[in-house]
């Protein structure tokens, strides 16, 4: 089914003499229980689409549905409502309040929903479960390894049981065993859970965990491929054969 | 180039500087307005003994000027550094693009050059209007006519506070200059680098050091408020200084404990914002135990002084009404042999023949008149009025003189005396006498005794008291409620050769306020003239002790009125720098804890947190830092003034509810107005970057 679909949206910088389109002309759609990923060099306009999506950012043109809704025309209260209760966000540098402990900073989405503090406990707890970090969730973000705050900021953002998740760059501050970690987490519970989740990465080893992944380039789509059946060695073998199409700066990130 | 790029730091940093600033300006007008009130006071109309009273004020304030400045440097010295710990970035920047130490010291004295320039005139200007305000606060304070009253710059205020500032200012330069050239660069790059440690403090020791000082407070508020004629000098010190201590752990405490408690209720804590908001305020006031208790305490002083200023004021014009009935009063005594002086044997003298003698009429310009006077026993002392409970009584009152005689005064002298001022007489059957008191702790002395029932013996005779306790009466007029008791004895009794104090109570015949003024001032120099013409000399000549004294009641009201508006003006000076030194601290402690908090705020956001609701927050945060040291400064208020009501005991705490109000009032103009800015500054520190 589908659940997000992005027609021709733009998004435009600066003024007539200096315009920069940061999102130029980008039309795709994602279907319930999809595991996207959006690849592309540092000012390609992954982050800003992915900002326009997440309506932290305005686009200029045209129209973004989720489901039947056009989040372009919200505003105000409706628009703090749909990002507390569609959306889940999960950043590059965890964004964890470090006042509270992990358990906190979970129960702290479905409190600003203002859920009864009974439910909020079994829902961290299962969320906990599900992403291994029930031992760490009396500590503080302090106490805590990278991947372990990642995967917190994670329970966090599904535990809202959001219509869509959102990724920018989860795994950019991690080592690469908790990158591993994660993305196998993002695995499960897009298997188990359906949950949809559309990531943006500027590396490969990341994006061959997604289903299906889009390339970006100077705010254009450039080309998108899925993984199919393949295993996802070989996902990551066809992803490389696009960035090294792509060339550039995207290679030597990796 | 230097000076641009000062300029433009400070007006980038006007969200940090704002309240700093705001709080120079208000400590400028304020000293400015209190340095200038002996100039504005020139332009009213005021007695000679009011204007005696202005030099007084005016030495007073000079004095209270010196510890305001010291109090106010210190603050400045505090802001200035706090606001340089949080450029430390920009010093950093400046320096690793290779600017020198030194050029960045310039561009800190620049800075601050400006800042204290822009003060200072600010200041000045509000002062100058404040000050017109204060004229009018003197005016009512002295009753005086306000009619020839100009606008007025004080030239030597505005250079000694011109003076002031600039010495303050700097000194800041000169630890700014220290500071940078202390610096290493590491450390500034790192100071951002906080990485924030939550300690919890363990509930088993929370729990006890609450309540032991909870308990040790509640029972120097009882010790303070119930039993304050038992503290020595050495117990009040030590009263405050435990007071402080506990109010200090107090803070500690309770910040460790309020958030477990609020953590426990579940449904409370995982509502909304409230995890958040509770962590937040919980880790400051952690970090802020120590200036929360200082705050506190100054904020007690403050309250106490406020309210006291205006009771002293109040109470005493309402005294004068109640206590100095008569318009005019003379005595003489004079005594032969003793060693001091004092204790010698009574001579009566006739004041009305000895102003004869002089060629002065006494009784001149007199409406009506009394004149009698008091005899003593000198078998009936202190002691022996006490009788068989004199024992017990000196281990109640050790600093009582005990072989004092008693004053004695017969029925119909005191009746005479009485319908001169319009009170009650009395009425004695021949075997029984009455004590007339309203000095407190005399007071209760004597009614102790009488209501025990002994008998007096007065000049070989037995008298009872017809009542069992003190009648609430005078006969000196005074400012204050002071007789620490005169024995009224039936005029049968009295022995005209114990005769002692002669003395002379009267009205002017005086139609109005300018009249009697007038006459006030021919019958004092009528006093004066029988004095040095005749009175001196005779009691030389007889080698006796004696003591000559007048006393009138436009003398002892402008006296009064003058104190009183001396100690009004300088609680209120005092209590309002503490005032907003303690605010502008909590201030910009506030808003720099927002300025460290922008992320988090943005982190909310990103999850779906809405405006209100963090609006909601941050307005719970800084009312609860604002309020948790007035709450329990407050407290220890209620108590405060309960003592400070028992030491002005003398003077009288007449509209204290009054007082109490104009306070209220007061701090809620002023610390509100603080919470507000803070409140209003943070959220625009906070506020969205994107939308």
């Amino acid at each position: 089914m589908e659940l997000l679909k992005i027609q021709n949206i733009e998004k435009y910088y600066g003024g007539k003499l200096n315009l920069t389109k940061a999102v130029d002309d980008i039309s795709f759609k994602v279907d319930e229980g999809e595991f996207v990923a959006i690849m592309g060099a540092s000012g390609s306009g992954k982050t800003t689409l992915l900002n326009c999506i997440s309506t932290i950012d305005r686009v200029t043109a045209d129209h973004i549905f989720l489901g039947d809704m056009d989040i372009t025309k919200l505003k105000g209260k409706a628009l703090t409502n749909f990002r507390r209760d569609k959306l889940g966000f999960i950043f590059q540098d965890f964004n964890l309040l470090d006042t509270l402990t992990a358990y906190e900073n979970i129960a702290l989405a479905l409190s600003i929903q203002n859920r009864p503090a009974k439910e909020i406990d079994e829902a961290v707890k299962l969320a906990a479960q599900q992403l291994g970090i029930t031992e760490v969730l009396e500590k503080y973000p302090y106490q805590m390894s990278g991947g372990q705050k990642q995967r917190v900021a994670s329970a966090r953002a599904i535990i809202t049981h959001p219509s869509l998740i959102l990724a920018d760059e989860p795994t950019g501050a991690l080592d690469s065993k908790s990158a591993k970690l994660l993305l196998e987490r993002f695995n499960y519970l897009n298997s188990e859970n359906n949950a949809t989740i559309i990531m943006v990465t500027h590396d490969s080893f990341t994006a061959s965990y997604a289903s299906r992944v889009l390339f970006i380039k100077d705010g254009k789509l450039f080309n998108e491929i899925s993984r199919g059946d393949s295993s996802r060695k070989e996902f990551f073998n066809k992803i490389i054969d696009v960035v090294t199409l792509l060339g550039g700066d995207v290679s030597d990130a990796l | 180039m230097l000076f641009k790029l000062s300029l433009n730091n400070i007006r980038r940093s006007i969200r940090d500087y704002a309240v700093y600033f705001f709080t120079l300006i208000i400590g400028v007008s304020i000293f400015y307005a209190f340095n200038s009130l002996s100039t504005q006071a020139a332009y009213l109309r005021l007695e000679n003994d009011e204007h005696d009273m202005i030099e007084l004020l005016k030495d007073f304030i000079s004095g209270v000027s010196v510890f305001v400045a010291i109090v106010l440097g210190l603050l400045i010295v505090y802001a200035n550094r706090f606001l340089m710990k949080r450029r430390n970035k920009e010093f950093a920047l400046y320096l690793i693009m290779g600017m020198s130490k030194r050029r960045i010291s310039k561009i800190l004295l620049a800075e601050t050059a400006m800042i204290g320039a822009g003060s200072l005139i600010a200041g000045l200007i509000l002062g100058i209007g404040l000050s017109q305000l204060m004229a009018a606060l003197t005016a009512n304070l002295f009753d005086a006519d306000m009619s020839a009253y100009k606008f007025t710059v004080s030239s030597s205020a505005v250079v000694k506070t011109g003076i002031c500032f600039a010495i303050m200012y700097v000194v800041v330069m000169i630890l700014n200059v220290a500071v940078i050239g202390k610096c290493r660069l590491i450390d500034l790059l790192n100071s951002g680098k906080r990485s924030e440690k939550i300690k919890h403090k363990k509930m088993w020791i929370c729990v006890p050091v609450f309540l032991i000082s909870a308990a040790v407070l509640a029972y120097e508020y009882f010790v303070v408020g119930w039993h304050m004629e038992k503290l020595s000098r050495e117990r009040f010190a030590l009263i405050i200084a435990g007071g402080a201590v506990c109010t200090f752990l107090l803070f500690w405490s309770v910040s460790g404990m309020i958030l477990r408690i609020v953590m426990s209720l579940k449904g409370m804590y995982y509502r909304s914002l409230n995890s958040f908001t509770f962590r937040q305020i919980s880790s400051k006031i952690n970090t802020n135990v120590m200036s929360m208790t200082i705050i506190c305490l100054m904020l007690f002083i403050t309250i106490c002084l406020l309210s006291s200023a205006f009771t002293v004021r109040n109470s005493m014009r309402s005294n004068i009404e109640k206590y100095c009935p008569a318009d005019f009063e003379v005595t003489y005594s004079e005594k032969e042999g003793g060693e001091t002086g004092f204790d010698g044997i009574p001579v009566f003298v006739d004041i009305e023949e000895m102003y004869k003698q002089a060629g002065c009429d006494l009784t001149s310009n007199m409406e009506e008149y009394v004149h009698f006077h008091k005899y003593t026993d000198p078998e009936l002392t202190l002691e022996s009025f006490c009788g068989e409970y004199a024992e017990e009584a000196k281990g109640k009152f050790p600093f009582i003189s005990w072989n004092s005689v008693e004053e004695i005064v017969k029925l119909s002298d005191y009746n005479k005396v009485m319908d001169l001022y319009g009170r009650d007489k009395l009425e004695l059957a021949d075997n029984e006498f009455v004590v007339i008191c309203n000095f407190d702790n005399a007071l209760n002395l004597r009614n102790a005794v009488l209501s025990k029932g002994f008998g007096i013996k007065v000049f070989g005779r037995e008298l009872v008291s017809k009542t069992d306790k003190c009648v609430d009466s005078f006969i000196d007029i005074s400012a204050q409620h002071v007789n620490s008791g005169i024995i009224i004895i039936p005029d049968s009794a009295a022995d005209e050769r114990f005769a002692s104090v002669d003395e002379f109570i009267g009205n002017y015949k005086a139609a109005d306020k300018e009249e009697k003024n007038v006459t006030d001032k021919i019958k004092r120099e009528e006093y004066k003239k029988a004095y040095d013409t005749y009175i001196e000399k005779y009691a030389e000549e007889s080698g006796h002790a004696f003591s000559c004294g007048i006393d009138t009641k436009v003398a002892i009201s402008n006296n009064a009125v003058g104190l009183g508006a001396i100690v009004t003006f300088v609680c209120l000076y005092i209590g309002l720098i503490f005032l907003i030194s303690c605010a502008a601290i909590l201030a910009l402690k506030h808003l720099s804890d927002s300025a460290d908090s922008i992320e988090r705020y943005e982190m909310l956001r990103k999850i779906g947190a809405g405006e209100k609701e963090i609006t909601a927050s941050l307005f719970r945060q800084t009312g609860i830092f604002f309020i948790v040291p007035l709450i329990l400064a407050a407290v220890h208020s209620v108590f405060g003034m309960k003592f400070a009501c028992f030491v002005l005991g003398a003077i009288g705490t007449e509209g204290m509810a009054a007082s109490v109000f104009i306070t209220v009032l007061m701090i809620l103009a002023i610390y509100g107005g603080y919470f507000l800015i803070t409140f209003f500054c943070s959220r625009y520190i906070i506020k969205s970057r994107r939308s």
